[in-house]
């Protein structure tokens, strides 16, 4: 009551007491959340969905791992099987893609090689990124001198050219799948370690990892509960963009002799072969390979940059 | 400066010795003689082979006397290429992988710069989506196929160029084109992303405010700064480029050190694929310097930073 008075008293006397009227108390809209409160995920997963490019290259890597699943049991051709009297057929009906010099059949063979590509990607991005999360997740964690060395061994390795360095390991190992996969995680890893460290120094010295190690929490479940899930979006744009240059290395690798061997399939491999036929005219022996390697590549980039964009919480709207 | 200089120079020296003992033990860690496969050679031709080689010596006596020789820049002899040394295919090679892999680079960094400072002008206009896209296949069309590809359609279908081969500025458009793509595209979009930053911050408004040119604004006030991102990575794209070498000397038989570096994986040619390594390394060891380098000149923050470090 006191208040009031002195607020009257400060109005100018014009005004009548009349004028006065309480606020009628409406629903008040404003209150309302429009927009539902959606999780980091689901808000990330909505973004990704709208990106149509992003999507168009998921969309083709779905398309792919069905085919590097059942494209060899739909086709009535195996890999191995050369029949010399059906050497360099074009596409038709029998062979879809063609036949190779030595008449094997050009689709099965492609659908093999999606199987390696596939393979070689998925296991280096994985093998990264167990080292690497394990690696830089402590370094960051721990700091200090620790820190200090762990990455100065980091940046020796980086410093390393990445296909030169599996090129040697190939060279010392021999050809091979599991060779290729030892050789790309070697200093494969190195990328991932420090982006993990990175994330992992910052969002350290967060108040709620603070108030966790407050309740006594063991620094491996901090790390795990704490820190881990929230770099989990720079990790997997790491991922996605690892799959590819690994795919391009394998590719690499085999073109130049180094990496799968006959009779296994790889794209590398055929357009290696195809290479000789620029000046024949079988251009499907090159062609094929040649542009699943291509578009493979170019899923995973777009894929990957979309999720950048969509994991982004700066980028929230 | 200096110290930090100096600091590098270790760390580079340091680095290239871990290269060259990770690289000699790994060689010498390969299972049987180089000469194992030459079932007629008697052993006394065998045994001079092995002692012409240093191969009869123990492995730290002949890791030794291999840092000796290449502190006076000595690689070896060839196993497989009698009586040519690492020296002499380096010295033909060198040369012929220098001008590819440096006018890639030109053509690489003012396209990929141009395309996307275009881009970034023309932010989510036509141009921008154009030439993003051509960054994107770029970025995912592996070299080698790209090369293929030129071949087939501007050499055989097409003849406008030649196939293969390096002997005029003609021969060199197709394996530079191929060559190119991948690291323009890359630098393309690191330049169209610091570009876009840049242009929205307070300085570039008030030199718009100013009066000054747009070219004058783009040129010498957004885009140095915008440029620094992208030196960052020149470091590492002029190791793919060295690295894509080799597939683009292999298809265009260019009588290049990438040539003879995949022809001796193949031979299994142990000094020669070490002695190249280590050149390489040394390559680009020494870029990674010239980069960080770059980076104190085009920053002069950066230098400031340094000495508030110490």
């Amino acid at each position: 009551m006191e208040l009031r008075k002195y607020e009257k008293q400060n109005i100018s006397p014009d005004v009548p007491d009349e004028w006065f009227v309480p606020l009628i108390k409406r629903n008040s809209e404003a209150d309302v959340v429009v927009r539902p409160s959606l999780s980091y995920w689901k808000d990330s997963w909505y973004r990704l969905l709208k990106n149509k490019l992003a999507m168009a290259g998921m969309v083709f890597l779905v398309f792919l791992t069905i085919l590097a699943i059942f494209g060899p049991m739909i086709s009535p051709h195996s890999i191995e099987t050369q029949k010399l009297t059906m050497q360099n057929l074009p596409p038709s009906s029998k062979f879809w893609f063609g036949t190779d010099d030595l008449g094997r059949d050009v689709f099965t063979r492609t659908c093999y090689g999606a199987r390696i590509s596939l393979f070689v990607g998925l296991m280096a991005a994985l093998i990264d990124f167990l080292i690497g999360v394990v690696y830089g997740g402590v370094a960051g964690y721990k700091g200090g001198r620790t820190d200090n060395f762990m990455m100065r061994f980091v940046e020796i390795l980086y410093g390393l050219p990445y296909l030169l360095v599996v090129i040697l390991v190939m060279v010392v190992l021999g050809p091979g799948l599991t060779t290729i996969i030892i050789a790309l995680s070697i200093t494969g890893w190195v990328g991932m370690a420090r982006i993990v460290r990175g994330q992992v120094l910052q969002i350290k010295n967060y108040e709620f990892v603070l108030a966790s190690k407050t309740f006594g929490t063991k620094t491996a479940r901090i790390i795990r509960k704490n820190l881990l899930p929230n770099t989990m979006g720079p990790i997997i744009v790491q991922m996605t963009l690892t799959i590819p240059s690994a795919i391009f290395a394998e590719a690499f690798l085999s073109f130049i002799g180094l990496g799968i061997q006959a009779p296994h399939a790889s794209w590398g491999v055929m357009a290696n072969d195809g290479l000789s036929t620029i000046l024949s005219g079988y251009w499907w022996r090159l062609f094929f390979p040649t542009l699943f390697i291509s578009l493979t590549m170019f899923a995973f980039n777009v894929l990957g940059d979309g999720l950048q964009d969509a994991l982004d919480p700066k980028l929230r709207r | 400066m200096k110290t930090y200089f100096f600091k590098r120079l270790i760390a580079m020296i340091i680095t290239l010795w871990l290269i060259i003992t990770g690289t000699f033990f790994l060689m010498h860690s390969v299972p049987g003689s180089p000469f194992n496969e030459e079932r007629t050679t008697n052993e006394q031709i065998q045994k001079n082979l092995e002692s012409y080689y240093q191969l009869d010596k123990p492995l730290l006596v002949q890791y030794g006397n291999y840092l000796m020789a290449l502190v006076k820049f000595d690689l070896g002899p060839s196993i497989k290429k009698s009586s040519q040394t690492v020296n002499d295919l380096l010295g033909r090679g060198f040369p012929v992988s220098f001008e590819l892999g440096f006018y890639t680079l030109i053509v690489a960094i003012i396209s990929g710069i141009t395309l996307g400072v275009v881009a970034a002008l023309r932010h989510n206009g036509i141009i921008d989506y154009l030439s993003m896209s051509i960054a994107v296949l770029g970025i995912s069309i592996p070299n080698f196929v790209l090369a293929t590809f030129l071949i087939q359609q501007l050499a055989v279908n097409i003849p406008i160029f030649p196939v293969a081969t390096w002997s005029s500025p003609k021969h060199m458009v197709l394996p530079i084109l191929a060559l190119a793509t991948g690291p323009m595209a890359i630098i393309a979009r690191l330049t169209r992303t610091s570009m876009l930053e840049v242009l929205t911050q307070d300085y570039i408004k008030t030199a718009k405010a100013k009066g000054l040119s747009p070219v004058k604004i783009v040129f010498k006030h957004a885009l140095r700064n915008a440029l620094l991102p992208v030196v960052t990575v020149l470091g590492s794209l002029a190791a793919s480029i060295l690295t894509g070498t080799f597939v683009i000397e292999k298809i265009f038989a260019i009588p290049g050190m990438g040539k003879y570096f995949v022809d001796s994986i193949n031979n299994r040619d142990y000094p020669v694929i070490m002695g190249t390594t280590i050149f390489y390394s040394a390559i680009l060891i020494f870029m990674l310097l010239l980069v960080d380098l770059a980076y104190g000149v085009l920053d002069p923050r950066i230098k400031l930073h340094k000495k508030e470090a110490k």
